[in-house]
């Protein structure tokens, strides 16, 4: 579904992203661990086509098409979702409005049919019910005084509802205590099919607990340095980032 | 500019004799003497200009290199029902007035439905048959103090009159519909409003200034406000005028106990416009809240002036101003928050933002605040920006076009001010009103 080819990124001047090979399947869950500064967080803002970084290198392919030619709202319309780290809170707009905005520009997009209020309604209520959101965070304006797990909930509402191809999850689990981390894990593992793919970036192995993956990589000064399955996390987990960080770049 | 301003005030003193043979048999009056007098003082004054720290950032030259002729020496302009209708703000139930350039048309208004003893008519029609409650607080209130003031002073004929008894409530809000412009003469409209509220009295107006159709005018108000011991006035302005018309008002409110005055000052059209408005908290426990909305586009000048006197203690004030400027529009907002010795447990905030949409748009802020109490509680401030990137990816990333992204971002930002209209009727309206102004998706 997406390959990612020798990616290279800066901002700022600085480079971040240093050559990123991966490609991730209909099915498929990935994780991406690494310390901070690794670069996690620049490869899911780059995917989803954030301005703030250029692209010195490499190509995307999102199914078959170039993704690094389409704009952030082209991407979204192809299929690509980001769950921000820190969701942003704009006041006076609704959050159906806003989803309901978001749901009818993408089926635009494919040539489909606005979708009816009704329709809408009901939908927002079906997967409102799955993150245990009451309805009167629904009629809210979004993120608007939400709470940091209210957010990353929001964020989770909001990959329900546009049903994206690829989910990239950006720090998902940060800042949220148990009961809302299984809450939103909940939600991902609702979402993940055999027809669309996630990304997970994470600092923590705790969220995949919640949520198995069937890759995990580990990202280390903009490369991908290690990758292996859900044993690599718990491997992390054990002995930290150091031993890998000593003698492994060159395997990348 | 010296023979040019002479000129002007030459033109200006010929149209006030013109003026005077209309009026003919009230010389003696109270009115009258006030208007000789503003004209002295319009004659002597030196015209507002840069040079003056109150005029810095507005230049009001191409306002007085004009020769407006007074509405009332102007040929009358009809309108038809239909107009009216167009320009008035709907979807809630109100009393109506309107004026069409600063003449009273009692045939357009609708005022059957007030509770007893209110009074809501014409100025010039209250002058007549009660001119002891004009003459009590028309003059005593609002100082001439520049050109501007003195050239309605020196014409002040008509506008809204408001009048509350204590304890009266006015459910309905008071709509006053100001119709401007003409095909005939480039007319000069001063309305001369006021407002009373007497203790304990409830009354919410709205003053809708709007164009007939895309004439050049030029609209100079004075509206005074009193606000009785424990009165509530909510007051909306929306300024809507003409994009080759100019548009000054001077408002003084006072404030007495207990009262509790709420402006909402939302600023749409015009070619330059300059916004005062002074509110002076005498007595205790008063609250004083100004709320404001500019929005400026292609060569428009929006200029706010405020200034709020706390005198004496335990009141509160809060001051919220948003602009949202485009194309080469500049806008000024200039407020002043006064905090005197005896004014101990004052609470004011004050705070103007202003998002800038386009390279060439542009403002100057000056908020102030000067305090000689030493118990009180105070803050002021001032943002300029543009919309926020972050909050623009943000959307996007949702598969939203970037023009609906920006108006979304338009729209939060104004959002804090917008929800403080408590007729939230009217709140589509100017909602509408922003987007078209600014020519952008509504959202």
């Amino acid at each position: 579904m997406i390959q990612i080819k020798n990616l290279h990124a800066t901002v700022d001047g600085k480079k971040i992203l240093n050559g990123i090979n991966l490609e991730v399947n209909k099915g498929e869950v990935h994780a991406i661990m690494g310390p901070n500064g690794s670069g996690k967080s620049t490869l899911a803002n780059v995917l989803a086509g954030h301005e703030g970084y250029e692209v010195t290198d490499g190509e995307v392919i999102f199914n078959g098409k170039d993704l690094l030619e389409m704009s952030p709202e082209d991407r979204a319309r192809e299929g690509m979702f980001l769950a921000f780290q820190y969701p942003i809170e704009i006041p006076g707009i609704s959050n159906s409005v806003f989803l309901k905005t978001a749901i009818d520009e993408i089926r635009k997009y494919k040539g489909e049919e606005e979708i009816s209020a009704k329709d809408f309604l009901a939908l927002i209520k079906e997967k409102a019910k799955i993150l245990e959101m009451d309805n009167s965070l629904v009629s809210r304006s979004v993120n608007s005084g939400f709470s940091g797990g209210e957010k990353k909930r929001n964020e989770i509402l909001q990959m329900l509802m546009l049903n994206p191809a690829l989910a990239l999850l950006d720090e998902t689990d940060s800042g949220l205590d148990i009961d809302a981390l299984k809450i939103v894990s909940k939600g991902v593992n609702v979402f993940r099919s055999e027809n669309n793919g996630v990304i997970m970036v994470t600092h923590y192995q705790r969220l995949l607990d919640y949520i198995v993956p069937d890759f995990v990589h580990v990202l280390y000064k903009g490369q991908i340095i290690k990758s292996g399955d859900k044993n690599l996390a718990l491997e992390l987990e054990e002995k930290g980032y150091d031993w890998l960080k000593n003698g492994e770049l060159e395997t990348a | 500019m010296g023979t040019e301003n002479k000129e002007l005030k030459e033109w200006y003193k010929d149209q006030f004799v013109k003026f005077e043979k209309r009026l003919n048999g009230h010389s003696k009056s109270f009115m009258q003497k006030y208007r000789v007098e503003s004209l002295k003082k319009f004659d002597e004054f030196e015209l507002p200009n840069m040079k003056n720290e109150e005029w810095k950032y507005t230049n009001v030259r191409p306002i007085f290199k004009h020769n407006f002729r007074p509405a009332v020496l102007a040929e009358k302009v009809e309108v038809t029902r239909q107009l009216v209708d167009k320009k008035l703000y709907k979807q809630f139930d109100c009393n109506v007035m309107v004026f069409v350039n600063g003449q009273f048309e009692p045939a357009f208004s609708k005022l059957d439905c007030l509770p007893e003893g209110v009074l809501v008519d014409s100025l010039e029609k209250v002058l007549h048959i009660i001119p002891e409650l004009v003459e009590n607080k028309i003059t005593k209130l609002s100082a001439t103090e520049n050109s501007f003031n003195a050239l309605n002073g020196a014409f002040a004929l008509d506008g809204a009159f408001i009048y509350v008894p204590a304890g009266k409530i006015v459910e309905k809000p008071i709509q006053v519909l100001f119709l401007g412009g003409s095909k005939t003469d480039d007319v000069l409209i001063q309305p001369r409003n006021l407002i009373i509220a007497e203790e304990s009295a409830q009354v919410s107006v709205i003053a809708n200034y709007q164009p007939i159709d895309s004439d050049k005018y030029f609209t100079n108000i004075i509206t005074e406000v009193y606000a009785g011991k424990n009165s509530i006035i909510d007051l909306y302005k929306i300024q809507n005028e003409g994009s080759e018309s100019y548009h000054v008002e001077k408002m003084d409110v006072h404030q007495d106990e207990t009262s509790v005055f709420s402006h909402y000052s939302l600023s749409f059209g015009g070619s330059i416009v300059r916004n005062d408005v002074n509110s002076t908290l005498d007595g205790e426990h008063i609250e004083c809240n100004l709320f404001g909305l500019y929005l400026g586009n292609n060569d428009q000048h929006v200029d706010n002036h405020t200034f709020i006197d706390h005198a004496k203690p335990n009141c509160v004030s809060n001051e919220l101003y948003k602009g949202i400027l485009d194309g080469k529009s500049r806008g000024v907002f200039n407020g002043k928050v006064m905090v005197r010795e005896d004014a101990q447990k004052t609470l004011a905030y004050q705070s103007n933002k202003t998002v800038l949409l386009s390279d060439h748009s542009r403002i100057d802020t000056k908020p102030q605040l000067e305090i000689f109490a030493d118990d009180v509680k105070c803050s002021h401030g001032a943002t300029v920006g543009h919309l926020d990137d972050q909050a623009y990816f943000y959307i996007r990333s949702r598969g939203v076009p970037s023009d609906i992204a920006k108006s979304m971002l338009i729209r939060a930002f104004v959002s804090d001010v917008f929800e403080k209209i408590k007729i939230t009727e009217l709140r589509d309206q100017i909602n509408r009103l922003i987007f078209e102004h600014l020519q952008r998706v509504e959202i």
